[in-house]
């Protein structure tokens, strides 16, 4: 169990069972295929006992080139792509899509466009952290959150599904607004959401926030200063929680999130601790944006009207949004055609992974589990 | 001091455990609320949304009629190359030929439903229907002919 670029830069041989010879120290490999993982990360992990020296991820074994791809299809077709990268945040991708588009041609978005973008948004965010609760806590050895994370989950999969036609992967967005007006039950199957949400939250808190062998799991564990957030360029919950203030919604307000009443979550500890209760903050926040736009909903179109082929003038354009893992970044480079020159995603788990190393050296490997949970990894999102 | 503090974590171990199992044990004397479905055993009683997107069909009225023209609009809009339009020329019998759809072919295994053909499509000819089951044995099976045998343009639509 080694790698070769493990042996050639350590110029050492190594032994059957995977020791470095003459270093005390042994290579071995998390994943491709393992549960903790969730996903085709491959994490090469230097140990000295059960000490982390080293942890280098090896990426690419779920790499779709999307960017590539995005450059054959049109700024209509583009968009459906970008549900496959960070695939629980499916609406917000798809949204900073849009936005880059109706950036480029000047396109002004109804205001109802804008509310149900701004609602599906802050759902998505919901049954994101939602899942992450569930996964998290499934890596830590505690398998009954998931079953109660995925309750939760489910009553927005079915809005989704009956609004947008798909549980996951919803291709919601188009340019110049929404593909479908709401269904007549969204408004009060979003109220039985939030009515069972906050009847069964506090769950969530009995089961795993005031469990203390799972507080002792995450104090202290995967310590992320302020700076090194800020330079290995972590933003999101993970920046959040080591007290930067990142939230793309308050700094750059897109659409009407600068008319909107919510608090950006902030820990200072940036423990794993202080990342889960951001996430569990983010969630009340998210309901709260929910709450003052539900009964709110202007009426008008759902769509802007646009050309049947939508053509970008020669140019660049580039629009962010923080998705439920942080800031997205969407640029395109366009050459006035009707296909995009060139396509970059800056996504929020790359930057984040990359910190990773810093987090995890000299802790104990059963520590890099709270610290990779924590973290909520989508490889997709990482490899695209 | 040491003794104190020990002492309090463990109670606190314990009452943190207590209240955990409180919560799911909670759900042995309310089965109501348990929520879990057995499929395929609910078959019967699923209920799809009408707006679900399972696959992509072409409708046909009472009289073997569908409204599509064959202007290839979904094909273009397609971003997997799941929809080949096959065209062909029909004579009218003044002796005008014009463009009709002779096959519809859709591959269902490349299709990623993101309805893009349906909002495309200028004559609303196809829709997405709810059925997700589509598991078969061979590949080939999902190659479909969407316009069924023997039907044609309905009247007036151009
Ligand atoms: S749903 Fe999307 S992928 Fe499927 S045929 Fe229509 S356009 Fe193509
Ligand atoms: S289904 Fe609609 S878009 Fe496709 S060829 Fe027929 S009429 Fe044109």
């Amino acid at each position: 169990m080694y790698t070769e670029t493990q042996v050639i830069r350590n110029n050492t041989k190594v032994t059957v069972d995977g020791a470095l010879d003459g270093t005390g120290e042994m290579v071995i490999n998390v994943g491709p295929q393992h549960p903790a993982t969730h996903g085709v990360l491959h994490l090469v992990i230097t140990l000295n006992g059960e000490t982390i020296q080293k942890i280098e991820p090896h990426l690419g074994y779920i790499h779709r080139s999307i960017e590539k791809m995005s450059e054959s299809l049109s700024y209509r077709q583009f968009i459906y792509v970008t549900s496959r990268m960070d695939y629980l945040s499916s609406h917000i991708n798809n949204h900073a899509c849009a936005m880059t588009v109706e950036k480029g041609l000047q396109l002004e978005v109804p205001p109802r466009a804008q509310v149900i973008r701004v609602l599906m948004d802050e759902l998505t965010r919901v049954a994101s952290h939602e899942l992450w609760w569930g996964a998290m806590a499934m890596d830590l050895g505690a398998f009954t959150p998931f079953f109660y994370a995925f309750r939760e989950r489910e009553a927005i999969s079915d809005i989704m599904e009956e609004t947008c036609g798909a549980r996951l992967t919803m291709n919601y967005m188009v340019p110049g607004g929404v593909m479908a007006d709401l269904h007549p039950n969204f408004q009060r199957r979003v109220k039985d959401f939030i009515k069972l949400f906050k009847a069964k939250i506090h769950e969530y808190d009995e089961l795993v926030t005031g469990n203390i062998i799972f507080q002792n799991r995450m104090k202290g564990v995967g310590v992320l200063s302020a700076e090194d957030a800020v330079s290995f360029g972590c933003t999101g919950p993970v920046a959040r929680a080591s007290g930067v203030k990142s939230d793309i919604r308050k700094l750059y307000p897109y659409e009407i999130y600068d008319k909107l009443e919510f608090d950006e979550v902030t820990e200072t500890a940036g423990d794993s601790f202080a990342r889960y209760m951001v996430r569990m903050g983010e969630m009340h926040q998210s309901i709260r944006i929910i709450e003052q736009l539900i009964d709110n909903i202007p009426e008008g179109d759902f769509q802007a009207k646009t050309k049947a082929v939508l053509k970008l003038p020669k140019g660049e354009f580039y629009t962010r949004v923080e998705t439920a893992r942080g800031e997205l970044g969407v640029y395109i480079v366009s050459e006035g055609g009707t296909t995009p020159y060139r396509i970059k995603y800056r996504s929020p788990g790359f930057s984040n992974l990359s910190a990773l190393d810093h987090m995890a050296r000299g802790s104990k490997l059963g520590d890099l589990m709270a610290t990779m949970g924590t973290l909520d990894l989508v490889i997709p999102d990482i490899d695209r | 001091m040491f003794i104190k503090e020990y002492i309090s974590d463990v109670y606190k171990a314990v009452k943190s455990l207590l209240t955990g199992m409180k919560t799911t044990g909670g759900y042995f004397i309310r089965p109501g609320e348990i929520i879990t479905q057995q499929y395929p055993e609910n078959r019967d009683q699923l209920n799809l949304p009408e707006r679900f997107r399972g696959e992509v069909v072409m409708l046909h009225d009472e009289n073997n009629e569908h409204a599509c023209t064959g202007c290839t609009a979904c094909e273009l809009a397609c971003p997997n190359a799941t929809i080949k339009i096959i065209t062909k020329f029909d004579v009218s019998p003044e002796g005008k030929k014009k463009k009709a759809l002779d096959t519809f072919v859709y591959h269902l295994e490349l299709c990623t439903m993101c309805n893009l053909c349906v909002e495309a499509c200028p004559t609303g000819a196809i829709t997405m229907a709810q059925n997700f089951e589509h598991s078969v044995f061979d590949r080939s099976k999902l190659t479909k002919k969407l316009n069924q045998p023997g039907s044609k343009i309905r009247e007036g639509v151009e």
